[in-house]
C-alpha cells in the first residue's frame, strides 16, 4: 500500500471519529429518534386516528416506510463515511445539494428546538413550587413567555427563557466539544436508560391515579371504521416519518461514525422498534394522566386530550397540581422531556457540525465552536423574545412540512430513479448485515415512500396555499414560513456550487466509488470528464472487504452497443480507453481500478504512473 | 377497562415491545466484529490517484 497522498490533500488528518461500539451507536440513534414528538405528539395522534385501531396503520407505516428509510440512510452514511453533503457528493457529485438542504433543515430545527428545551427546563423547576397556580394556560403565555399580542419579530427578551435556553446551548456545546464517542456517545449511554427508567416511574404513578383506566379506555378502544379513512393512514405515515428523524441527515451523519463491519439492517430494526416502544409507553403514561385530569374536572377524556405545547405546558401542570405525588410527576415529566429533547438536539446540531468540519477541513473543536456559537446566538435572538412563540410555530410547521418532507421526497426519487443508487446501497447493506434486503426493500424505498410523501406534501401544500397558516398575517407566514422553506433550497444549491478547498475532507479518498449510471455518466466512464476532478469519489478501501455492486459500471464498459449502451470510444481519443480494457483505466477511470483491485490487488500497484 | 381496550393494549405491547425484544435478540445473535483492523486511518486506503 502506498502512502502517497492525493494532490492537494493535507499531509495528515486525524482518523475519522467513531462510536466505540454498536451499542453506543444504537443508543445514540434511539436518543435522536426519541424526542419531544414521542411524548407529546404520538399519544394524541393515535387517540385522534382510531385509538387502538391506529396500531395497524402505524405498524404498516413502520414496516413499509420507516424502517426501509432508516436503513437507506444508514447505507448512505456508512458506505460513504461523511457528513450529509460530502456523503451525497461521494455518491454522485450531482446529488451534493441534497446534503446541504438537509444540513439547512437541521440548522433551522435546532435553533427553535433548543428554546422548547428551555421551556422544559424552566418547568422542571416550576414543578417544585407548582408556580403556575390555578390557571396554567394564562401562566404559560402571560407570565412565562410574556407573549406579545402582536404577531411580529421583536427584540424584547424574556430573561428566564433566555437564561434557560442559554444553559441548553452551553450544555450542547460541551457535549459536542467532547467528541463523537466521549460526548455524544456517553451522553446517550447515560440519558437513554435514565429516560426510560424515569418514564416508567411516571407510568406506574399515573396508572395508580383514579380515572387512569378511563384514559386508557379512550386511548386503546379501537375505532375500526377509522381504517377506511385515508387521513388516518396519512397520519400514521407522518407520525412514523417525523418520529424516526429520517430525511434530514441525522442518520447519515451518525452511521458515518460506525465501524466498517457493523450489522446495519439489524441495528435499524432495534432503533425503529425501540423508538416505537417508547411511543407506546408514552401513550400509556400520558393518557392515564389525562384520564385522571378528566375525572377531576368531571368531563370526558375527549375534552382534555391535546398535544404539543398545550399538553406539556398547560395540561400537565394541571395534572401535577391535583395529583398525589404531583411534584414528583412534574419533575420526572419535565426532566424526561428535557432529556429526550436534548439527545435529539445533539444529533441535529451534529449534522451541521459534521458538514462544516468536512467542508472546511477543520478540527472538531474549531468546527463545534464555529457552528454552535452562531447558532446559539441566532436561536436566542429570535426565539427567546416575547414574539418568539409565533415564530417558533410558523418555522416548525414549514420546515417540517415543506423542508423535511420535500427533502426526503426529492432524495428518494433521485436515489431511485435519477441516479439508480438503490441496488448498490442494497448490496452495501447486505454485505454487512445479518439478514438480506431484497427487491421488497427497494420497492418500499423507491415506490411506497415517494407515493406517501408526495401525497402528504401535495395535501399540505394545497391546504396551506388555500387557507394560509394558523390565521397569522400573510407577510409573517410568507417571510418566515415560505421564506425559510424556499430559502433553504436556494442556499443548498448555492452551497453545492462552492468549490471544496484543498484542505477539505473532499480531498480524502472516499471509502467507496461513486455510483455511476451506465447511460447518464457514460462520458465520465469513458474518461471524457475524468472523475479526477472528484478525487474523493475515486477509490474504496480494501478494509471494507465487501462485495460491492459494480454491475452498473461494468455494464457501461462492456455492454454490447445496444440502444442504451455507451458508445464505444474512438481509439484515437486521448485518455479514452477502448471498452473492455482495464489496463490504464486506473488513470482515467479510477472506479474500475477499485473493482479490479477486488480480484487482483496487484494490478493497482502495476499501474504505470 | 373495556374488553376491546384491554385486547388492543395487549396487542400493542406484544407487537411493538415484542418486536423490540426480538430485534435486540436477533442483533445479539450476530456478535460485533472485533475491530483491531477496523480503523479508518490513512493506512487503510490504497493510494493510486
Amino acid at each position: 500500500m502506498t502512502q502517497q497522498a492525493p494532490p492537494g490533500a493535507p499531509a495528515q488528518r486525524a482518523p475519522r471519529e467513531a462510536f466505540s461500539s454498536r451499542t453506543v451507536f444504537i443508543l445514540a440513534a434511539i436518543g435522536s429518534a426519541v424526542g419531544l414528538g414521542n411524548i407529546w405528539r404520538f399519544p394524541y395522534i393515535a387517540y385522534e386516528n382510531g385509538g387502538g385501531a391506529f396500531l395497524i396503520p402505524y405498524l404498516v407505516a413502520l414496516l413499509t416506510a420507516g424502517l426501509p428509510l432508516l436503513m437507506l440512510e444508514y447505507g448512505i452514511g456508512h458506505r460513504f463515511r461523511a457528513s450529509a453533503p460530502l456523503a451525497f457528493r461521494r455518491l454522485h457529485p450531482k446529488t451534493e445539494w441534497i446534503g446541504w438542504w438537509q444540513m439547512g433543515i437541521s440548522f433551522v430545527i435546532a435553533v427553535y428546538y433548543a428554546v422548547i428545551l428551555g421551556y422544559a427546563m424552566l418547568y422542571t423547576t416550576f414543578s417544585f413550587s407548582k408556580a403556575w397556580g390555578d390557571d396554567p394556560g394564562t401562566f404559560f403565555l402571560s407570565d412565562v413567555l410574556k407573549t406579545s399580542e402582536e404577531v411580529t419579530v421583536g427584540l424584547e427578551f424574556v430573561p428566564s427563557v433566555l437564561l434557560a435556553t442559554s444553559i441548553a446551548w452551553l450544555a450542547l456545546l460541551v457535549v459536542l466539544l467532547l467528541g463523537v464517542q466521549n460526548g455524544i456517545g456517553k451522553v446517550n449511554l447515560v440519558l437513554i436508560p435514565l429516560l426510560v427508567l424515569m418514564f416508567l416511574v411516571i407510568v406506574v404513578i399515573a396508572l395508580t391515579l383514579p380515572g387512569a383506566t378511563d384514559g386508557l379506555n379512550a386511548f386503546f378502544t379501537p375505532n375500526w371504521t377509522a381504517l377506511t379513512d385515508s387521513s388516518v393512514w396519512v397520519a400514521a405515515y407522518g407520525q412514523i416519518f417525523f418520529s424516526l428523524s429520517v430525511g434530514f441527515g441525522i442518520m447519515i451523519t451518525y452511521s458515518s461514525y460506525l465501524k466498517p463491519k457493523t450489522d446495519l439492517a439489524s441495528s435499524g430494526l432495534v432503533v425503529g422498534f425501540g423508538n416505537s416502544s417508547f411511543e407506546i409507553l408514552a401513550g400509556i403514561g400520558v393518557f392515564a394522566a389525562l384520564g385522571f385530569m378528566a375525572g377531576v374536572a368531571g368531563v370526558g377524556v375527549d375534552e382534555v386530550a391535546t398535544s404539543g405545547i398545550g399538553l406539556a405546558f398547560i395540561a400537565f401542570p394541571t395534572i401535577i397540581s391535583e395529583a398525589p405525588f404531583g411534584t414528583l410527576i412534574g419533575v420526572l415529566f419535565f426532566a424526561t422531556l428535557t432529556f429526550a429533547g436534548f439527545t435529539s438536539l445533539v444529533s441535529i446540531v451534529e449534522v451541521v457540525v459534521a458538514a462544516a468540519q468536512d467542508k472546511l477541513g477543520l478540527r472538531r473543536r474549531t468546527a463545534v465552536l464555529g457552528v454552535v456559537v452562531p447558532m446559539a446566538l441566532i436561536s436566542l435572538a429570535l426565539f427567546t423574545t416575547t414574539t418568539g412563540l409565533n415564530l417558533l410555530d410558523v418555522t416548525d410547521n414549514f420546515v417540517n412540512q415543506f423542508g423535511i418532507v420535500a427533502a426526503a421526497l426529492v432524495s428518494v426519487m433521485l436515489l431511485t430513479a435519477g441516479f439508480s443508487a438503490l441496488p448498490t446501497l442494497r448490496d452495501h447493506l447486505n454485505s454487512v448485515s445479518s439478514f438480506t434486503l431484497g427487491r421488497t426493500w427497494m420497492v418500499m424505498v423507491g415506490g411506497v415512500t415517494p407515493i406517501v410523501l408526495g401525497y402528504i406534501l401535495i395535501n399540505t401544500l394545497t391546504t396551506t396555499l388555500a387557507e394560509g397558516y394558523g390565521g397569522m398575517p400573510t407577510w409573517f407566514v410568507n417571510t418566515f414560513g415560505w421564506g425559510t422553506a424556499i430559502g433553504l433550497v436556494i442556499i443548498a444549491l448555492l452551497l453545492s456550487r462552492l468549490p471544496w478547498p484543498a484542505s477539505s475532507a473532499a480531498s480524502d479518498l472516499s471509502p467507496s466509488p461513486a455510483i455511476l449510471d451506465a447511460h447518464v455518466d457514460r462520458h465520465r466512464m469513458r474518461g471524457d470528464q475524468p472523475l479526477a476532478r472528484w478525487s474523493d469519489t475515486a477509490l474504496r478501501t480494501p478494509a471494507l472487504g465487501q462485495d460491492f455492486s459494480y454491475r452498473t459500471v461494468e455494464e457501461g464498459a462492456d455492454a454490447s452497443p445496444g440502444r442504451h449502451a455507451a458508445e464505444p470510444a474512438a481509439p484515437d481519443t486521448p485518455g479514452a480507453p477502448a471498452p473492455g480494457t482495464t489496463a490504464g483505466t486506473g488513470a482515467t477511470a479510477p472506479w474500475t481500478s477499485g473493482a479490479a483491485g477486488t480480484t487482483d490487488p496487484a494490478r493497482t500497484e502495476e499501474d504505470p504512473r | 377497562m373495556t374488553t376491546a381496550a384491554i385486547v388492543m393494549l395487549i396487542v400493542a405491547m406484544v407487537t411493538v415491545w415484542g418486536g423490540f425484544i426480538a430485534a435486540v435478540l436477533h442483533l445479539r445473535r450476530s456478535p460485533e466484529v472485533p475491530d483491531n483492523d477496523q480503523g479508518f486511518g490513512a493506512d487503510d486506503y490504497v493510494r493510486t490517484t
